[in-house]
């Protein structure tokens, strides 16, 4: 059985003005729908990596997940049990323990006012576990020295505070770990230490990450399955290799050419056409059809299911001729 | 300069520009007096722009790139100042000019684009305004025919319905549109040097692309040089004719880009190139660089690099490799990647 299975998943949100400049205006409630009927599972000791652009919804499914926001339709499982409907308290908190999440800021995401120490154990101490010699064991495991954990946040450079964050993740001993965007915030050369760290540690630890990226590249290194984004639905799933080497969907096509490369210099490029549109009122049929080369009446009119191609996932009419 | 030790010892052949470099930075050292101790957030930084080149500046956070940017325009925060070096454009030395002399450079020879277009913009202000206002302020042109080139200045850029949008206000922009209505402000005045900080750090790949392409159809157009800053590798490889790499504060290495990617001399270029992740593709572990860079109150005695240096010996522990100069040398490394010591 799949360790995380998503079935159905959606979120929306009431972006409506405040009630009294709807009446005397006379607007209508306005609702952005950030994820629309997104399924997937990510295996155990897997990387599921979702990359997309702003505002296709990939923060918004990790927080459901992590239960942070309630998703308004379809559910998430982890090990079978749903957290938004289980009603016994001692699964939900199993399961809750067994989730953990890092965010993309170190400067924003570690509590300036706590000595390092308490930050990496409060996952355990709030659910009163014993932390004796838990803050100076995690901290060697994520390549920090144990005197460390008597230290302030401040004290850190902005890769040794992901690593605090990776340690204080790590604290309740969980089996997924949910990382929106761990390394956009770090410079290259801090990037790959950090992203080896998380390799390591999940090999030796046997831990599943869902992984959340803007960076083809990094992804294409980290996962074992790439689901790609595009205004709040899936629009392809793969593993790295067939994604980089044969992209079955525009979209991806198109995230790929754009991406810039160290490989060819000074190449000039076509850019793509066109911007994300405005997800209040996307597109009629399939939302890339405005920027999409291989757009018919077709991708206009009606929206095209998610259907495999071998291994593949992919929502596209025109997927063999992509 | 006239140290012997100083001069590097392998020097390779430079890649002189052909014609009078537009900007010529000389030995430009900025100093920030703190309580403690005087910090050095670029340190002996020479180099040289012709028209129409486009120099990438890669670095990691903290390394000068900005600073040396701000440094040229005179935009540096109090405390930080220029402590010695000169700074050149198209034969006049700037570095030393008053304020309200540098204030009329500033827009008119020297353009600026920022990496969040919503800080460099007036919220308050139409943006046909804003174009109106800086084209006047520089040019000796009428009201209307402001307005005509704001106008055109708009359509250049890519703006659909430009006519329309001189009436709106930046809010009204998305994201990319923002910033080629800020790559429109910058290139109003037809100044012959730009300076672009980080600006696609803040958009998405697709928009990314869109704003580089611009950039580059633009300043090859116009012959505008420009000085792009970035962290980006990729950015660096797609739009740089030449690329400066700074490590805390110096440059490490300078040189045309498909050499210094390619073929990096320095150890530090050769680990940043190597940590992308792509150019480990396939592989387990990415290469990484042990350590970080030190901050520049603690700087170490010698090459500021030698802590995380495969190659370091004791020469680098107590002696900073050569400085570069605008016309010599491509690594400030006394034993430079791919060299026979």
């Amino acid at each position: 059985m799949s360790l995380v299975s998503v079935r159905n998943l959606t979120r929306v949100f009431d972006v409506s003005k405040p009630w009294l400049n709807r009446v005397l205006e006379r607007l209508p409630k306005r609702y952005l729908t950030a994820v629309s009927d997104v399924s997937f599972q990510i295996e155990e000791n897997k990387v599921y990596a979702l990359v997309g652009e702003s505002g296709s919804g990939k923060s918004t499914i990790g927080k459901m997940l992590v239960g942070l926001l309630p998703p308004s339709e379809g559910g998430v499982e982890i090990r079978g049990v749903n957290l938004a409907s289980e009603q016994d308290a001692k699964t939900i908190d199993d399961i809750r323990s067994d989730i953990q999440m890092i965010f993309q800021d170190p400067y924003a995401s570690l509590n300036p006012r706590w000595r390092v120490g308490d930050i990496i154990v409060e996952p355990v101490a709030a659910r009163g576990g014993d932390t004796t010699g838990l803050a100076s064991k995690l901290l060697e495991q994520v390549g920090l020295a144990a005197e460390d954990a008597q230290k302030f946040p401040h004290e850190f450079s902005g890769g040794q505070r992901q690593r605090i964050a990776v340690a204080r993740a790590l604290a309740s001993n969980p089996k997924l770990i949910v990382c929106d965007e761990p390394t956009s915030a770090l410079d290259v050369s801090v990037q790959a230490q950090v992203l080896n760290l998380m390799s390591d540690l999940k090999d030796d630890l046997g831990l599943t990450y869902l992984f959340i990226s803007h960076d083809l590249t990094v992804v294409r290194h980290m996962a074992d399955t790439i689901g790609v984004l595009y205004l709040g639905r899936l629009v392809e799933e793969a593993a790295p290799e067939d994604l980089f080497t044969t992209p079955r969907h525009p979209y991806t096509q198109m995230l790929l050419d754009a991406a810039p490369r160290m490989d060819e210099i000074g190449r000039e490029v076509e850019p793509p056409t066109g911007e994300i549109p405005d997800p209040i009122n996307p597109p009629s049929g399939c939302a890339f059809h405005p920027r999409c080369p291989l757009a018919t009446d077709i991708c206009r009119e009606r929206r095209p299911e998610l259907r495999y191609v071998g291994i593949t996932r992919v929502a596209c009419h025109h997927t063999d001729a992509a | 300069m006239s140290d012997p030790s100083l001069t590097p010892i392998h020097s390779e052949t430079p890649e002189r520009p052909l014609s009078e470099p537009v900007l010529s930075v000389r030995d430009l050292i900025v100093e920030i007096p703190t309580r403690y101790a005087v910090l050095r957030p670029v340190d002996q930084v020479s180099y040289d722009i012709a028209p129409g080149e486009i120099l990438g500046v890669v670095g990691e956070s903290g390394a000068g790139k900005s600073m040396t940017g701000n440094a040229v325009i005179g935009l540096l925060d109090r405390p930080a100042h220029i402590a010695d070096g000169e700074i050149w454009l198209k034969g006049r030395r700037i570095d030393n000019l008053r304020r309200d002399q540098m204030r009329a450079i500033r827009g008119k020879e020297i353009g600026m684009i920022f990496q969040d277009p919503l800080t460099s913009l007036n919220p308050l202000l139409r943006i046909g305004d804003q174009l109106s206002e800086t084209i006047l302020e520089h040019l000796p042109v009428s009201r209307a025919e402001a307005r005509v080139r704001a106008l055109q200045a708009l359509d250049e850029v890519g703006i659909p319905a430009a006519a329309e949008r001189l009436n709106s206000y930046p809010h009204e922009f998305s994201g990319g549109m923002r910033q080629r209505v800020v790559i429109a402000l910058a290139l109003c005045a037809e100044p012959s040097l730009v300076i672009a900080d980080e600006p696609t750090t803040a958009l998405d790949v697709s928009v990314q692309a869109q704003i580089i392409a611009l950039l580059k159809r633009l300043c090859r157009e116009k012959g505008t040089s420009v000085i792009l800053v970035t962290h980006d590798m990729g950015v660096i490889a797609e739009a740089a004719d030449r690329v400066a790499v700074m490590y805390a504060g110096r440059l490490a290495e300078l040189g045309p880009v498909a050499q210094v990617l390619k073929t990096p001399r320095h150890p530090y270029t050769d680990g940043l190139v190597g940590s992308m992740p792509m150019a480990s593709a396939g592989k387990e572990r990415l290469r990484q660089i042990p350590g970080s860079m030190p901050r520049l109150g603690s700087l170490p005695d010698g090459c500021a690099f030698h802590p995380r240096c495969p190659r370091a010996e004791t020469r680098c522990r107590q002696n900073p490799g050569p400085t570069l100069g605008a016309d010599h040398g491509r690594a400030a490394c006394w034993f430079p990647v791919g060299e026979v010591s």
